[in-house]
């Protein structure tokens, strides 16, 4: 999964590491141990140090860096006897969204989940996460089939947004998300929504909807991506930091919003760092907060899920 | 999204309005010259090519309801800047500019009246308020047209006209797809009609939310209704689209809309599918 990709503000910690590779060569003669662990525990400081000061655009690169976790990876480490499930039984099969069943330690639940691919093949086969409206459709599908059989549906948002091509627009695309939006806000199973990695606006919300929205420490949020805010807002792409900015698109950011009810802690460094432990403290998360859900009455839950929605929005009056 | 920045308008802010005093006009689409009062008459459409201009709510008022009994309510309710957005410009400057330039209270309004003597619950967009985009006032108040359809168990009809979700409310903005949808959602548990019109344009959030939930969608003829803008996707795919693409039409063909009603026919039409559905 690795690509020793770095992002620009991880450059000293690189150095560091370096030092310390360079060391390790050393020390075949002579004895750098102490000298070693000491560099060690100072890479570790240092990361921890700049993962506490990111600011909102360097979150968005670590949201988007290749070796981050995707749905795919959860369904095999978070969840246990994944069955994908494909097609929308009206035009065709999505790979920008999976869906499926899955066993969550001892519960059966539906999983739905934005997937981007890991190298230009894959991504151009998943078309860069990017849904078309049948990957809504499918979602759809699932939703009822959840609801069918009565199971808590797990929702995995990262999208760099919905497509925007010409055939995605004759299908329908902006129907497509609508009706997944209705149908979610009073679907009558629980549902949860995991922001895991980018949340791009419309194309993200479409499997959006929930009882309970968790998000990655490094994750973001909005209405529009940074890159596009800049080209509409500041008529150039040279301003995607501010956009970040402005656009308050971080975990904490939408937790004091009030959108977002729990901010999922990542590793130190991003969830690719560490991703066994990523994918197990979400399986934890999600195994008590379906619980929890569990002991609400069907019309309590929809009722919930309503006013959560509802209570969204600041207005003066 | 923020149509009310471009310099090149692709989409035109053309609300009759703002047009001169004179005694005629011509029309943007056929270049037909226009008469003023033959222009009235046919309720700001071009009775050469058919071209729909943009009208306020004001005038779909005065076409759809009857006369005197449409009350506007929740006019009080105003944008706040809960983000202290900044862009080249502060958000509370462009909310002050565009209260300026226009008398709408925000890009929505909302309201009651009867439709050849049905009671309904009305919304309408405003275009001219930072091109229609959809924050929390936009949401707010629609939440609060589709609460009165369920009390007053009466049909639901809004007018769409937005370029999408208003940017500098970030998510909040985002979030009033998930709170119109989901009324909308209380409506259809009701058994309420909702009638959904798509003006010229309808595009980004409110499509991909309330304006494609209706239980009969309508539109205006060659209204531009799509997710993504024409610009976007251009700049996107790197081609040139396709001639009447994302118009009402071919919307229409692709089947996402019921009907294309000429501005003429809408009370009618409205009121006949009500008969039939309420």
């Amino acid at each position: 999964m690795a690509t020793n990709y770095t992002l620009e503000f991880e450059k000293p910690i690189l150095e560091l590491e370096k030092k310390i590779s360079e060391m390790r060569e050393l020390s075949k003669n002579i004895d750098l141990g102490e000298q070693i662990n000491e560099l060690e525990s100072k890479v570790e400081l240092l990361r921890a140090e700049i993962y506490k000061n990111l600011t909102r655009w360097q979150r968005v690169q670590v949201a988007r860096h290749p070796d981050r976790p995707y749905t795919l990876d959860y369904c095999a480490n978070t969840f246990t006897d994944f069955v994908e499930l494909h097609g929308d039984r009206a035009f065709g099969d999505d790979p920008a969204i999976v869906a499926g069943f899955a066993k969550l330690k001892d519960k059966s639940v539906a999983v739905i989940g934005h997937q981007k691919g890991r190298d230009t093949k894959s991504n151009i086969y998943r078309n860069f996460g990017m849904p078309n409206p049948e990957g809504y459709r499918k979602a759809l599908r699932v939703l009822r089939l959840a609801e069918k059989f009565n199971k808590p549906v797990i929702c995995l948002l990262d999208t760099p947004g919905a497509y925007p091509g010409i055939e995605a627009e004759d299908r329908g695309q902006a129907q497509a998300i609508a009706e997944n939006l209705l149908v979610m806000s009073k679907l009558t199973v629980p549902i949860i929504i995991v922001v895991i990695g980018e949340g791009a606006s419309g194309g993200a919300l479409g499997i959006g909807i929930g009882d309970r929205i968790l998000m990655l420490e490094n994750a973001w949020y909005s209405v529009i991506a940074p890159e596009s805010c800049s080209s509409i807002l500041w008529r150039s792409w040279d301003f995607k930091e501010q956009a970040a900015e402005s656009l308050r698109l971080t975990a904490p950011d939408l937790s004091s919003m009030g959108i977002v009810d729990h901010i999922v802690t990542e590793p130190v460094g991003g969830a690719h760092r560490s991703p066994q432990i990523m994918f197990e403290s979400l399986s934890n998360l999600l195994y008590s907060e379906i619980n929890k859900l569990s002991t609400l009455s069907l019309d309590e839950l929809i009722a919930a899920r309503r006013k959560k929605f509802y209570a969204m929005g600041v207005w003066n009056e | 999204m923020s149509w009310f920045l471009r310099k090149k308008q692709n989409i035109g802010d053309n609300i009759p309005r703002e047009m001169p005093d004179g005694l005629f006009t011509q029309c943007p689409s056929c270049k037909t010259v226009i008469y003023k009062k033959q222009f009235e008459e046919n309720l700001f459409t071009c009775h050469s090519c058919n071209h729909h201009f943009r009208i306020t709510w004001e005038e779909y008022v005065d076409i759809l309801f009857d006369q005197g009994t449409f009350v506007h309510t929740d006019t009080e309710v105003r944008s706040a800047d809960p983000l202290n957005f900044v862009d080249t410009k502060a958000y509370t400057l462009r909310l002050n500019e565009a209260y300026q330039k226009s008398d709408f209270p925000d890009a929505l309004t909302v309201g009651y009246g009867d439709i050849v003597g049905r009671h309904v619950s009305f919304a309408c967009m405003n275009f001219g308020f930072i091109g229609g985009s959809m924050g929390s006032v936009v949401g707010e108040k629609f939440y609060r047209a589709g609460k009165r359809a369920l009390t007053d168990k009466c049909p639901l009809i809004v007018i769409s006209a937005s370029g999408g979700a208003r940017m500098q409310e970030s998510a909040l903005s985002l979030m009033q797809m998930a709170k119109t949808s989901a009324i909308l959602g209380e409506l259809a548990d009701n058994g309420l009609p909702y009638i959904s019109i798509l003006t010229d344009p309808t595009t980004g959030g409110v499509s991909a939310s309330f304006a494609m939930l209706g239980d009969v969608n309508i539109a205006e003829p060659k209204a531009l209704i799509g997710f993504a803008g024409p610009r976007v996707i251009e700049q996107f795919i790197r081609k040139k689209l396709p001639e009447g693409f994302q118009r009402s039409e071919s919307v229409l063909q692709h089947g996402f809309l019921d009907k294309v009603v000429h501005r003429k026919n809408l009370r009618q039409t409205i009121h006949t599918i009500l008969q039939h559905l309420s």
